[in-house]
């Protein structure tokens, strides 16, 4: 039996140490927001947070990460209201949003590592792929999140239910 | 939150059941529409009718036939109903109904096909009808229990009140004896003015959950007792196993199976996918690749080439006699254009969980058409319709793929079948998806124009040779040897998809070609490459004739008003013809497809080492009515994502029978880096419902191309355009 500090629990697990964390995660653990999409660390999908750098878990062997704390898109706050999540939500930034984990993982790395990220440190960061085609609002939510959260910046006026206008 | 209907306890599910409401819809394809009546009974929360159910909480649950897959139609149905029902939107959730309700209830909820953009503009008279039946029967029974006309009651908000007295309550507390009465026949539908509800920018339905993680896709659903597998077909297409090492992997740990699926592919389950994974890529597979082995791109493109030359092809519009009118023009223009192989490349890979015993079928999958998934699994299962089930699960994307032909659907029937009452979760690899695509169709064309001594055009050809998706998905609909499909964006005038331009002799021919690789609906369809050949064309007869695009677009385009307006809209907020930013040129499309009419003008610098910078896009998008206008800017820029990831990179290329590409690496897509401002222009004029998913698309590479053009005086005719040099000539 091995385990993992996961969202700031020890978690037990039993799984060959080269099973890559994306599958301990989703299949061992039950944590299924972190995707999988390309199994090459191309995509994105499976971004987690590894001692707060985002890294794709994809190609991570479990046992490479033993004694790290690893950070799931479950974890990240414990009702949605990490200030990138709440701009995501202000946003409507998700379309199919199966992409979106992986998305949101990597746009609170980046923030943590650079609360006011230039487009170029955005670009630079946020690798991620989408097909649905969110880019444009990804960067908005992020530049509205380094920004405490004020939605109306982004012009978007979108209608929330019991809110003015965003 | 969407659920599935079938997940919460129902009643009375089948027509048999039908107790005295009878709901007055018109549903397409209804056989029966007195069967629509079956409706819940008893202590269950009773539906209104088909498409509402009213809690005592004052829930709505608002039912969603279409399939959801990021495209927001759930939300905009959602809009259309509570619009008519006058509920309050705060209080409504949604809810799938299965194929097989559907079925049982002789179609109650109509199509559940979920492409050609078809979601709102097809179904939205119906959910419309649906709503507004509901709130009659909800005001009848307030006005009942009050003993006053129905007259004087009126809706807002899931309140009625009367108002000579003000006397007033609300859905929930009437629902219940509403469920119970003779739904009214005589619908009448709000007029367009009088929205509150569409029309509006509102926040989609289903955003909390995708943002947390919670938001279950079918990859990934949890059943007990539930084994994985994973599944390799032949990689050359039409080949088959020849023989597998069974033993090689039955003694690794987790692995319970080695499956046979049909006569090409192998699938090993085991208790976790990646152990299933893991053994089947350790699996020794020798396979026979039949008779398409030594086929690459090449040979079939030198079989399309012959096609553009062929006598024998099929007309698809005509005006006129446009070879006498062309041969007797003293000036020919002529390009040949080609457009490849694409891969959709949703970002979750095909999957789907089956449970198979021999009284019942099961099946838990993304679909775009749960009524396609529901046939593909009693086929595949060999029961009745009656005894199979599916419940669609969300969609990590589907862009056509997932819609029309169910092969994922079938393998994990076919495996379940060997393991009777397991739960198997068949999940495709990222190489198995890329492998086994149903790939944009490969086309050439040839475009020739005769010019009269004023440069304006006296005759047009253009003659696509090429692969026929219905050829492959849908032969029945093939009639005469013609594929209706190969001509969008290029008919005679109609309310789906006309060609934009009158020329006094016209002709649209196609060369039916079809190479071994399996094609299928990708977002946007044939609209895509006919958009590029035409609009590139027309670019290039404007610049032989030293005309300006715009301008010389304006004097083909007089009959075509709606066209016009659009190109006339982006062109405006992009400023044709002031001046641009310095080293920044401008290109223009339009189009109409999917019954909407669309056009974009797209801004590119290209270095002198020929790197390629799209700065911004203006689109303009007449769908008609604009149901949610955030929704339509947020397709508008996926279109853009989807169409330059095309453009720029898109390509499955073919070797010894089999795509080479097979991961992210090898097909490249558009990431945040290469994204442009996109500015969308909504031009809803109004009376008439088109879509909005997909008709953007077409635009985005023929205005990119045209604005190459303008910037290096380069023509590209062949995409991708990561094979081409935009080194300035």
């Amino acid at each position: 039996m091995a385990s993992l500090n996961v969202n700031g629990k020890v978690r037990e697990f039993q799984a060959d140490p080269d099973t890559p964390l994306l599958w301990v995660l989703r299949e061992q653990l039950g944590l299924t927001g972190t995707k999988y999409g390309c199994g090459v660390a191309q995509c994105g999908a499976c971004t987690v947070h590894i001692d707060g750098a985002a890294v794709r878990s994809c190609t991570m062997p479990v046992r490479a990460v033993a004694n790290k704390r690893i950070t799931t898109i479950e974890g990240l706050s414990a009702d949605g209201s990490h200030p990138v999540q709440k701009a995501w939500v202000a946003l409507d930034v998700p379309q199919c949003g199966y992409c979106q984990s992986g998305m949101i993982m990597a746009a609170a790395a980046l923030l943590k590592a650079a609360p006011q990220p230039s487009d170029t440190q955005i670009n630079e960061s946020i690798t991620n792929i989408c097909r649905c085609g969110t880019y444009n609002r990804v960067r908005a939510a992020i530049k509205v999140a380094a920004q405490g959260g004020n939605a109306k910046s982004a012009g978007l006026a979108i209608q929330h239910i019991g809110e003015s206008t965003s | 939150m969407t659920t599935n209907l079938a997940r919460r306890r129902f009643l009375g599910t089948s027509a048999a059941a039908a107790g005295s409401l009878v709901v007055g819809i018109h549903i397409p394809f209804a056989r029966d529409a007195a069967a629509q009546g079956a409706k819940t009974q008893g202590a269950a929360t009773p539906e209104i009718n088909a498409w509402v159910v009213v809690q005592a909480d004052d829930t709505v649950v608002i039912r969603i036939a279409r399939s959801e897959m990021g495209q927001g139609s759930l939300t905009g149905l959602a809009q259309l109903v509570a619009e008519e029902l006058e509920c309050d939107w705060a209080k409504v959730k949604t809810e799938y109904p299965t194929p097989g309700e559907n079925l049982a209830r002789n179609r109650v909820w109509g199509n559940f096909s979920t492409g050609g953009s078809r979601g709102i503009r097809e179904s939205q008279e119906y959910v419309r009808k649906g709503g507004a039946t509901a709130r009659l029967m909800l005001v009848q029974a307030a006005a009942d229990e009050w003993k006053v006309p129905a007259g004087e009651c009126v809706a807002a908000n899931s309140v009625i009140t009367h108002s000579p007295t003000g006397r007033t309550t609300t859905y929930g507390k009437v629902a219940a004896v509403a469920a119970t009465l003779k739904a009214p026949t005589d619908v009448p539908l709000k007029d367009a003015k009088d929205w509150k509800l569409v029309g509006k920018r509102l926040a989609r339905l289903d955003t909390a959950d995708k943002v947390t993680g919670a938001q279950m896709y079918g990859s990934d659903l949890k059943l007990p007792g539930m084994l994985n597998a994973a599944i390799k077909d032949c990689p050359v297409f039409g080949g088959k196993v020849k023989s597998v090492e069974t033993a090689a992997v039955l003694k690794r740990p987790g692995v319970k199976k080695v499956v046979r699926v049909g006569v090409s592919a192998v699938a090993v389950v085991a208790d976790t996918w990646w152990r299933a994974k893991t053994a089947l890529d350790a699996l020794p597979i020798e396979w026979d690749y039949g008779p398409n082995a030594a086929v690459s791109s090449a040979t079939f493109a030198a079989e399309l080439k012959a096609g553009l030359d062929a006598k024998e092809a099929v007309v698809g519009n005509s005006v006129g006699d446009a070879r006498a009118a062309i041969a007797a023009a003293p000036r020919k223009v002529e390009a040949v254009y080609s457009y490849p192989h694409q891969n959709h490349a949703t970002m979750e890979t095909m999957n789907a969980t089956a449970r198979y015993t021999p009284e019942r079928c099961e099946v838990w999958t993304p679909t775009q058409n749960g009524e396609a998934a529901l046939a593909a699994a009693a086929e595949a299962s060999g029961l009745p319709l009656a005894k199979c089930e599916v419940y669609k699960q969300l969609l990590g994307g589907g862009f056509g793929r997932r819609g029309a032909v169910h092969d994922w659907v079938r393998q994990v029937v076919a495996i379940a079948k060997e393991m009777p009452g397991t739960p198997i979760k068949l999940i495709w690899s990222r190489e198995e998806d890329m492998l086994h695509g149903r790939f944009h169709p490969v086309t050439q064309c040839k475009l020739t124009a005769g010019l009269d001594a004023e440069g304006n055009v006296a005759g047009f050809h253009m003659r696509i040779s090429g692969q026929s998706i219905l050829a492959s998905v849908a032969p029945q609909n093939i009639k005469d040897g013609k594929d209706p499909v190969v001509f969008q964006g290029l008919n005679p005038p109609g309310p789906e998809t006309s060609i934009g331009y009158t020329f006094p002799a016209l002709l649209i021919d196609h060369a039916m070609r079809n190479p071994h690789v399996p094609p299928g609906f990708w977002r946007g369809v044939n609209l895509n490459q006919n958009t590029i050949y035409l609009e590139c064309f027309i670019d290039e007869i404007a610049h032989a004739t030293g005309q300006d695009p715009l301008a010389f677009r304006r004097k083909l385009m007089a009959n075509h008003p709606k066209h016009l307006a659009v190109l006339n809209a982006a062109a405006e907020r992009a400023g044709w013809g002031k001046p641009a930013p310095a080293g920044v040129y401008r290109g223009l499309a339009q189009t109409m497809g999917f019954g909407s009419y669309v056009a974009g003008c797209a801004e590119v610098s290209v270095s002198d080492q020929g790197a390629l910078k799209i700065h911004r896009i203006v689109a303009a998008t007449d769908p008609g009515y604009a149901v949610n206008p955030q929704q339509i800017e947020a397709q508008v820029e996926g279109s853009f994502v989807y169409g330059l990831s095309a453009a720029l990179y898109g390509e499955c290329t073919v070797k010894d029978g089999r795509i080479e590409q097979q991961n992210f690496d090898t097909y490249r897509v558009l990431r945040m880096h290469e994204m442009p401002a996109v500015e969308t222009v909504i031009v809803a004029s109004g009376g008439f419902w088109g879509g909005v998913g997909e008709p953007t698309i077409a635009v985005a590479a023929p205005a990119v191309l045209n604005a190459i053009f303008a910037a290096t005086g380069k023509r590209i005719r062949d995409l991708p355009l990561k094979n081409q040099d935009l080194k300035k000539a």
